[in-house]
C-alpha cells in the first residue's frame, strides 16, 4: 500500500483575486480510498477539474505513476487511466447505456462501431463488479442509482486505475450508498485507487482509508481514517467548532397547512398519489426522498407553478389559490425554490428588481399596478438587504454577481420579510458554505419560533433529522405519514425512500 | 480559449460596442470595394455624401429611416422577451393591407382622426398576423423563427393576388397596384421639398413610448424578466405565456405601423415593392441599438444612410448597390461579437 | 378528384417530384446534421443561395460541373465555419447568428454576381447536368422514366440519405455528433472535443445545404436568378422538425413536399382559371407550418439544441 499512483505537487489555481487552490500537495497510493473532505467552495471541484484538464493550474504539476500529466487535456487524463464520476451525471438521456459507455473509447474515425466486442466487455465488467444494467436501455428510463452504475461502468470500461467520485451519495438512498461502498471496496481489492469527494462525515469514516481535508483552497490536514472521528473532521473542515442551529422543542399550534388526498395525473414516479399532510404552527415537517419521486410536484403545487391536480390544499382554513404564485404569496406563503439560478432570481436584473418580483402588480409597489414606484422599491430593497445581511454593492447591483450564500439570503429576504404563515423551503441550503447554511437554518428556526409552519424538502437526511419536528418520506409519488423525527431510524427511512412501504401503514 | 464575464461593464465600453461593430462591418465591405477597383476612401466618401451631403440627401435619409425605426422597434421589443419575430416584413405588409382596405374610400374621416385610425388598424393587422406564430409557440412550442419567416412569403403572395386581382386600381394603366389612399388618410409632407412626411413623428413617438414602457412600467419589467429567465419569471408569478403574447402583439403592431407609414406616407398606394426588406433590416437596427428603443432611432438613421448613400455611390462608381445589404448582414454578425467582447473577456491560454 | 388521380399516374409528375425533392433532401439532411450536433443553422437560406451562385459561377467561368458542385460545397462549408465560430466557439445566439449569416451570405452572393456580370440584363445560361438514364432500370415502365432518368445530382441526393443515416447511427463519429446534441458535457468528459465535433458537423451540414442550392442552378435550371431559393431553406428547417431529426423520415418529408409542389404546378394549369396562382404558390409555406404543428407535440428534439457549451465555465 505504499506505491504512489497519483500525486499533486504544489498545485495552485487562481480566478482573478480568488485563489481556488493554494499550493495543494496530495498523493494517492495503489489500492487506497482517499477521501477528500471540504465544504462547498473549499476547492475540491476545482482541483478535480484541473486533474481532468478542464482548467489549467497556474503553478504546480500532477504526476500519474511517476510521469507528469500534460495539463489542460481531458484526453491525457483518460489515457493515464483516470476516470471520474461527476456529481451531475454526464450521460445523454436519449441514448442507450451502451452508446453512453463506448463513446470515446474507440477511435472516432472508424467505419463502424465494434458493438459486439463492447457488449461482451460490458457484460464481463458488470458480472465482475456486480453492476448489472441493461446495455440497450435508454438512460432516461433508468433510476438514479442505475445511472450512477452506468457512470462507474463508463470508467471501468476504459480500464481505469484511478477512479474519482464527486459527491456520489448525494442522490442515493442510504442502502444504495452502502452497496456503492461495497463496490468501491471490491475495486480497491483489485488494485484500483479511489478518490472519494464528500462533505458527509459518516460516509467518509465508513469507506475511506485516509482523509485529506480542504479548506479555502488549502490542504489543512491529512489523517488516517482509523485515527479520526466526526468532531475532529468537522472541526478541520470548517476551521472552528461547528455550531449548526438546534431544534428547541416548541408545542405545535393550530393546523396551518392541510393537504388532503392530493393527486396528479400521469404514471411517472413524479405523479402524486393521494398525498395527505398537515403542518401546524411552530412546526417543521421534513420530506425525505430520492429526487424525482414527487417532491417537485408537491413543491410546484404549493408554490403555484402547477394548476392541474385533484384533492385540496388549505391554508389557515382557506383553499389555496391554484396555479397562482402571486395569489399564494398574498395568502401568506413564503417560497424558497429548489434552484436559485433557474427559479429564484433573474441574474441579469438588479437586486431591487428581484425583491419586488412577487408583488409587482400590487398597488403597494406600483402606481395603479402599472408603473413601478421606484422610490418605494428602493426603500424596500435597502431595508431587506440590511435585515438579511446581503453583502452587495447596493440595491442597484446586478444579481448574478452575488455569491451563492448572498443570493440565497436575497431570496430569504423576499420570502420571509412578509412574515408568511407557511414556508416552503425546497433544498434551502444546497451548495452553500457552512456559514450560509447556519444562517439559512437559523432564519427557518426563527420563523418557526414566531409561529410559522414550514415544509422542508431535502435530499440530505442529516439535515432533515437535525431540523424537522416530523419527517415524511416520498417514494414513487406516495407520501408516507409524517412521524416525529426520532421515531424512525435512518435505515428505515432509507428503505422507505427505496419504495418499501412501512408495514401496517394505512395509506 | 476561455470566456469569462467581466465583473462590471462601463457605460463607455457598452456604448462603444455598436461602433466597433460598424467599423468591423465597414472593414469587411472595404475588401469588396477594393475588389471593384475603387479606393475605399473615396467610396465611403461618396456614400457619406450621398446620405448627408445635401438637404435633399438628408431629407431622403430621414424618410427612409422611418420604416426602419418601426421595424427596428418591432425586433427590439420581441427580442427582449427572447421571442424571435423575424416576420416584420410580413407584418409590415399586413399593416399596408389594412391601410389600403380602410383608407381607399371605405371610410372617410377628418384627417386628424383618419391618420391615427389608419395607424391603429395597421398595427392591429400586424399584431393579428403574429398571433398565429405566437400562440403556436406558447401553446405547442413551435419555433417562431420558422413560422414567422414562412408567413412572410404567404403574406407577399396574398398582397400579389389582391393587387393583381380584386384590389387592382383600374386607373393604374395595368400596373399591379392598389387604389391610392384618400387625401384625408395621407401622411402630410413636412417640408416643401423632399419626401419627409409625418410618419417620422409617429416613429419617434413610438420609440419614446416603447423606451418608457420598458424602463418604467410593470409590463416592461415582466417582458425583461421573461426574456432573461423565464423560469424565474414564472416562479415569481409572471404569466410567461401571456407576456410573450402581449410582447408579440406590440412587436407585430409596430411592424404593421411601418406598412401604414409607407403606404399612406411615401408611396400613397400599395405595391409589391413597398418594402425592399425593411423587416429584415429592422433586425440589424435592433441589434445595433442593443435592443434599446431610443437607440433604435440613430441605428435606423445610420442604416438608412447606408442604403441611400450606397444608391448614390453605385451611380457614381462601379459598385453594386448590394454592398449596402452586405454591410447590413455583416453588422448583425459584428454587433453580436462586439457586445460579447464588451461583456466578456476572452482569454487564449 | 379524378384529375388528381390521373396526374399521380403520369411519369412526368413523378419525375418532377423527384427533381424538386433533390434540393430539399440536401438542405434537410444538412440542417439535420447541424441540429443533431446541437446547433440550429438558420444560415441555411443564405448558404443555399451561396451554393446556387458559386456552383453556377464556377461553370460559367469555364469550370466543370462536378468542380462546380465541389466549389459550392466548399463555399457552404466556409459559411458553416463562420456560423460555428459564432455559435459554437463564442456561444452567441444561434437564432440571431443564423439570420445574420443568411442576410450576409445572400447579399454577398448577389454582390459577387453583379460584380462579375455587371451588365447582364437576361441571366446568362450554362450547360447544366444532363439526365442520366440508368441502364436497365430506366427501361422499367413508369418507374424507369420517373425515378431512373434523372440528374446525377439527384442520385447523389438519394444516396446521401443512407450515408448520413449510417454515419450518424453506425460509426463512432456519428455517436459523438448525436451525443454532442444531447449532452455536450458527456462528450467532453470522454475526452472528445465538443467544439470540434460541433464545428465539423455544422461545416459538413452547410456543405450539403450549398449542394442543394447548386442543384437548383446547375441541374434544375441553368441560370442564377435573384431570390431563387425563395424560402426553400426555411422549408428544410420545418422538414427537419417534421422528420423528428431522422434521415429516413426526412427523405419521406422532402418527397411529400416536392409532390405537393409538382401537383400544384399541374393543378395550376388545369384550375388556374378559377383559383389564383398565388394560392398554389403559398401552399408549400402553409404546409410547412402545418407540418410543424402536427409534429410539435410528439417530437423528441435534441436536448442540447440551442445550448452553447463553454468549457470550464464558472457558474
Amino acid at each position: 500500500m505504499t506505491e504512489t499512483v497519483l500525486e499533486f505537487r504544489s498545485v495552485t489555481k487562481r480566478f482573478g483575486a480568488l485563489t481556488a487552490n493554494n499550493s495543494i500537495s496530495l498523493s494517492l497510493a495503489r489500492g487506497e480510498i482517499l477521501a477528500l473532505l471540504g465544504e462547498n467552495g473549499a476547492g475540491k471541484t476545482t482541483l478535480m477539474n484541473i486533474l481532468f484538464g478542464h482548467y489549467q493550474a497556474d503553478e504546480g504539476d500532477i504526476f500519474v505513476e511517476g510521469e507528469v500529466l500534460s495539463p489542460g487535456s481531458t484526453q491525457a487524463a483518460l489515457d493515464a487511466g483516470i476516470g471520474m464520476v461527476h456529481q451531475h451525471f454526464t450521460l445523454a438521456g436519449n441514448l442507450t447505456v451502451l452508446e453512453n459507455i463506448v463513446l470515446g473509447a474507440e477511435p472516432l474515425f472508424a467505419w463502424r462501431q465494434q458493438t459486439g466486442a463492447a457488449r461482451r466487455k460490458l457484460a464481463d465488467l458488470a458480472r465482475d463488479y456486480g453492476l448489472a444494467v441493461d446495455p440497450d436501455a435508454l438512460v432516461n428510463t433508468l433510476s438514479v442509482g442505475e445511472r450512477q452504475r452506468v457512470e462507474i461502468l463508463k470508467a471501468l470500461y476504459r480500464d481505469v486505475g484511478i477512479l474519482i467520485l464527486d459527491e456520489p451519495t448525494a442522490v442515493l438512498t442510504p442502502q444504495e450508498a452502502d452497496s456503492l461502498f461495497v463496490t468501491l471496496k471490491s475495486m480497491t481489492e483489485r488494485g484500483l485507487s479511489v478518490i472519494f469527494i464528500s462533505h458527509k462525515l459518516h460516509e467518509i469514516l465508513a469507506v475511506s482509508d485516509r482523509v485529506a481535508v480542504l479548506r479555502r483552497g488549502e490542504v489543512v490536514g491529512e489523517i488516517e481514517t482509523a485515527k479520526a472521528d466526526r468532531h475532529k473532521l468537522a472541526e478541520m473542515m470548517v476551521g472552528h467548532t461547528v455550531t449548526r442551529p438546534k431544534l428547541v422543542p416548541i408545542a405545535a399550534g393550530e393546523p396551518v397547512l392541510e393537504i388532503d388526498s392530493l393527486s396528479t395525473s400521469g404514471s411517472g414516479a413524479d405523479a402524486l398519489k393521494q398525498a395527505n399532510l398537515t403542518i401546524r404552527a411552530h412546526e417543521i415537517v421534513g420530506i425525505a426522498g430520492v429526487a424525482g419521486n414527487g417532491q417537485r410536484t408537491v413543491a410546484d403545487i404549493l408554490s403555484g407553478l402547477r394548476r392541474e391536480f385533484s384533492g385540496t390544499v388549505q391554508l389557515n382554513g382557506r383553499s389555496l389559490p391554484a396555479g397562482d404564485p402571486r395569489g399564494i404569496v398574498a395568502a401568506g406563503v413564503g417560497r424558497i425554490p429548489e434552484d436559485r439560478h433557474a427559479r429564484g432570481v433573474v441574474g441579469e436584473m438588479q437586486l431591487w428588481e428581484n425583491l419586488i418580483s412577487e408583488d409587482i402588480r400590487s398597488t403597494e409597489i406600483a402606481h395603479g399596478g402599472l408603473i413601478i414606484d421606484r422610490g418605494k422599491a428602493t426603500k424596500r430593497a435597502l431595508n431587506q438587504i440590511e435585515a438579511f445581511d446581503v453583502r452587495c454593492e447596493g440595491p442597484d447591483a446586478e444579481t448574478k454577481l452575488l455569491s451563492g450564500g448572498n443570493m440565497q439570503k436575497l431570496i430569504l429576504a423576499r420570502a420571509l420579510s412578509r412574515e408568511p404563515s407557511f414556508i416552503l423551503a425546497n433544498q434551502p441550503v444546497r451548495g452553500l458554505d457552512e456559514g450560509a447554511i447556519a444562517y439559512v437554518q437559523e432564519q427557518l428556526l426563527e420563523a418557526r419560533a414566531r409561529g410559522a409552519a414550514i415544509l422542508l424538502i431535502s435530499e440530505d437526511l442529516d439535515e432533515l433529522m437535525a431540523l424537522s419536528d416530523r419527517i415524511a418520506v416520498m417514494s414513487h409519488g406516495h407520501l408516507s405519514e409524517a412521524l416525529p423525527a426520532g421515531d424512525r431510524s435512518i435505515a428505515e427511512i432509507g428503505l422507505m425512500m427505496a419504495g418499501q412501504h412501512e408495514s401496517g401503514e394505512a395509506a | 480559449m476561455i470566456i469569462e464575464p467581466r465583473q462590471s461593464v462601463s457605460w463607455l465600453r457598452a456604448g462603444l460596442a455598436p461602433v466597433w461593430a460598424i467599423l468591423a462591418a465597414m472593414a469587411v465591405c472595404s475588401v469588396l470595394i477594393i475588389w471593384t477597383g475603387t479606393s475605399v476612401f473615396s467610396a465611403y466618401g461618396l456614400l457619406l455624401k450621398g446620405a448627408f451631403g445635401s438637404a435633399f440627401a438628408i431629407n431622403e435619409t430621414l424618410t427612409r429611416s422611418i420604416p426602419l425605426v418601426f421595424t427596428g422597434l418591432a425586433a427590439a421589443v420581441a427580442f427582449r422577451a427572447k421571442f424571435y419575430n423575424i416576420g416584420a416584413e410580413g407584418q409590415l405588409y399586413a399593416g399596408a393591407l389594412a391601410a389600403t382596405f380602410f383608407g381607399t374610400g371605405l371610410i372617410t374621416l377628418p384627417a386628424v382622426i383618419m391618420i391615427p385610425f389608419l395607424m391603429i388598424v395597421g398595427a392591429v393587422a400586424g399584431g393579428l398576423l403574429l398571433l398565429v406564430p405566437v400562440l403556436l409557440k406558447t401553446h405547442m412550442k413551435v419555433d417562431e423563427v420558422v413560422t414567422t419567416l414562412l408567413l412572410n412569403f404567404v403574406v407577399l403572395l396574398l398582397v400579389g393576388y389582391l393587387i393583381e386581382g380584386p384590389w387592382k386600381d383600374p386607373m393604374s394603366l395595368g400596373w399591379p397596384q392598389a387604389a391610392p389612399i384618400i387625401d384625408e388618410g395621407v401622411l402630410p409632407a413636412l417640408l416643401a421639398k423632399g419626401r419627409l412626411h409625418l410618419g417620422i413623428g409617429f416613429a419617434v413617438a413610438m420609440a419614446i413610448l416603447v423606451w418608457a414602457m420598458m424602463r418604467f412600467s410593470v409590463l416592461g419589467y415582466e417582458i425583461r424578466a421573461v426574456g432573461y429567465n423565464a423560469g424565474a419569471a414564472e416562479f415569481s408569478g409572471i404569466n410567461v405565456g401571456r407576456t410573450v403574447v402581449i410582447t408579440a402583439m406590440i412587436s407585430g403592431g409596430l411592424a404593421g405601423m411601418a406598412g401604414v407609414s409607407e403606404t399612406a406616407g411615401l408611396k400613397g398606394y400599395l405595391t409589391l415593392d413597398l418594402s425592399p426588406g425593411f423587416g429584415y433590416t429592422g433586425i440589424a437596427v435592433a441589434m445595433l441599438a442593443q435592443l434599446n428603443a431610443l437607440a433604435v432611432i440613430p441605428a435606423a438613421i445610420f442604416l438608412s444612410a447606408v442604403y441611400v448613400g450606397a444608391d448614390a455611390m453605385s451611380r457614381a462608381v462601379n459598385i453594386p448597390t448590394y454592398i449596402a445589404d452586405v454591410l447590413v448582414g455583416a453588422s448583425v454578425l459584428a454587433v453580436l461579437c462586439s457586445v460579447l467582447f464588451s461583456q466578456y473577456r476572452i482569454r487564449l491560454r | 378528384m379524378g384529375d388528381i388521380f390521373e396526374i399521380l399516374l403520369t411519369a412526368g409528375f413523378w419525375a418532377a417530384t423527384i427533381r424538386i425533392a433533390s434540393p430539399l433532401i440536401f438542405g434537410t439532411l444538412g440542417e439535420l446534421i447541424c441540429e443533431r450536433a446541437g446547433v440550429l443553422n438558420l444560415g441555411i437560406e443564405g448558404i443555399m443561395t451561396v451554393g446556387a451562385m458559386a456552383g453556377w459561377m464556377w461553370v460559367y467561368q469555364g469550370g466543370g460541373l462536378w468542380g462546380g458542385v465541389i466549389f459550392a460545397a466548399a463555399m457552404g462549408a466556409m459559411f458553416g465555419l463562420l456560423h460555428a465560430g459564432f455559435t459554437v466557439h463564442l456561444g452567441l445566439s444561434q437564432h440571431v447568428t443564423g439570420i445574420g449569416i443568411t442576410l450576409f451570405a445572400s447579399s454577398l452572393s448577389y454582390f459577387v454576381y453583379r460584380m462579375l456580370l455587371p451588365s447582364a440584363t437576361t441571366p446568362p445560361k450554362i450547360e447544366p447536368f444532363q439526365e442520366y438514364a440508368i441502364p436497365g432500370l430506366s427501361d422499367l415502365p413508369l418507374l424507369g422514366e420517373s425515378f431512373f432518368t434523372q440528374s446525377p445530382l439527384t442520385y447523389l441526393a438519394f444516396i446521401t440519405v443512407p450515408v448520413v443515416w449510417y454515419v450518424l447511427y453506425r460509426t463512432p463519429l456519428g455517436l459523438a455528433v448525436r451525443m454532442a446534441g444531447e449532452n455536450p458535457v458527456a462528450v467532453e468528459a470522454q475526452g472528445i472535443n465538443v467544439l470540434s465535433v460541433r464545428t465539423g458537423a455544422v461545416m459538413a451540414g452547410s456543405a450539403l445545404m450549398a449542394i442543394g442550392g447548386a442543384f437548383i442552378t446547375m441541374s434544375w435550371f441553368d441560370a442564377f436568378y435573384f431570390g431563387m431559393i425563395n424560402g426553400r431553406g426555411w422549408i428544410c428547417v420545418a422538414l427537419v422538425i417534421f422528420a423528428s431529426w431522422r434521415p429516413g423520415p426526412a427523405l419521406v418529408g422532402a418527397i411529400i413536399f416536392a409532390g405537393l409542389e409538382a401537383l400544384q404546378v399541374r393543378a395550376q394549369q388545369s384550375a388556374g382559371a378559377f383559383i389564383p396562382y398565388q394560392f398554389f404558390l403559398a401552399l408549400p409555406y402553409v404546409m410547412s407550418i402545418i407540418a410543424m404543428i402536427i409534429m410539435a407535440r410528439k417530437t423528441k428534439y435534441p436536448q442540447a439544441l440551442l445550448v452553447p457549451f463553454r468549457r470550464g465555465e464558472r457558474v
